[in-house]
């Protein structure tokens, strides 16, 4: 692609220009209030797991289920992808497509790393009777770490998209500001998931 | 910040380029919160694995360094700040973070008392 594609914007736009900037720091506030709404959900999810963890119903308890290295994996896997994110909006802003499309390939394949140990996490405790019709607890665990996997996987649906859309238009105002209401996104996931091994992990197996 | 000398605006180009730089942070603050975020989850991970405190002192702990590593996270992956401009993010913030507390701290609140207030007394024997 030519350097025109990477900046569309000519001296003639200049006032559309002035407008178009406007937008972003405003899409940027308005996702970022969406996000927050996301919080409160989860916080919903977070209270009803907090409540009915006790409520076993005889079936296997937090301690007896959860492999804290395993966990340990999956929260590397997903704070390094917050990071090579952050050096790809870096690579983004600085318009290096190839460095920034390397670091977006880099996050991409952490996160589904990180879903592919979640479903066979989720896999192994249908497949030894622990799924989530089998407790209160158990339907409040699938539930949380459920919604927070959900979350990652249209992160990556919504990366794709956008590895597509600077590959074919380039950085563009609309897909920076795109990209920066993504890393939001992405990195408010990480957030989630310090309260997901804490409250449901670390918590359940003392 | 050293982000906006290192993508300085080119003439012709966008002069706030160099400001939405600074807003992404740069390699140094990626680095600074990844190295802080990896020792705020190792520690409690060992605590619990390692099995060394008493358990209420552990259970502090593990939930202070989520606190704080969330802080980190806000400050050094989603570049929270205080300063004028950014007031609306963070009142957003605030607000969220109350309601989430009230949902969390109401909801352990009420139903441990409820199940308190339900808990059917053992029968005794007729004297």
């Amino acid at each position: 692609m030519s350097a025109h594609a990477m900046t569309p914007h000519g001296h003639a736009s200049h006032s559309a220009h002035a407008a178009h900037h406007d937008a972003g720091p405003t899409t940027a506030l308005g996702f970022w209030i969406y996000l927050m709404s996301d919080c409160i959900l989860f916080a919903a999810l977070f209270a009803t797991y907090a409540v009915l963890s006790p409520a076993t119903a005889g079936g296997p308890t937090e301690a007896e289920l959860f492999e804290l290295p395993f966990v340990l994996v999956e929260t590397f896997l997903l704070l390094l992808s917050s990071v090579t994110f952050g050096f790809g909006m870096l690579a983004a802003v600085g318009r290096d497509r190839p460095r920034a499309m390397r670091w977006f390939m880099v996050t991409f394949l952490l996160g589904a790393g990180f879903l592919a140990m979640e479903l066979y996490e989720f896999n192994h405790l249908i497949h030894i009777g622990a799924g989530p019709s089998t407790s209160a607890f158990l339907s409040a665990f699938f539930t949380l770490v459920g919604t927070h996997g959900l979350h990652v996987t249209f992160g990556m649906i919504w990366l794709a998209t956008m590895m597509v859309h600077v590959m074919r238009d380039g950085f563009t105002d609309t897909n920076l500001t795109r990209l920066n209401c993504l890393s939001m996104f992405w990195h408010f996931l990480d957030v989630i998931w310090i309260g997901v091994f804490t409250l449901v992990y670390l918590m359940g197996a003392l | 910040m050293a982000t906006a000398s290192r993508h300085p605006a080119r003439p012709g180009e966008d002069p706030s380029a160099a400001q939405a730089a600074q807003a992404h942070g740069s390699i140094e603050s990626y680095r600074k919160g990844f190295i802080l975020a990896l020792v705020l989850t190792v520690i409690p991970f060992a605590l619990v694995m390692g099995n060394v405190l008493p358990k209420a002192a552990t259970i502090a702990v593990v939930l202070g360094t989520a606190v704080v590593q969330m802080v980190v996270h806000l400050i050094y992956f989603l570049h929270l700040k205080t300063g004028e401009g950014e007031r609306w993010n963070l009142v957003a913030l605030v607000f969220t973070v109350i309601v989430v507390g009230i949902v969390m701290a109401g909801s352990l609140w009420v139903m441990y008392n409820m199940n308190q207030s339900m808990m059917v007394p053992m029968p005794m024997p007729a004297g």
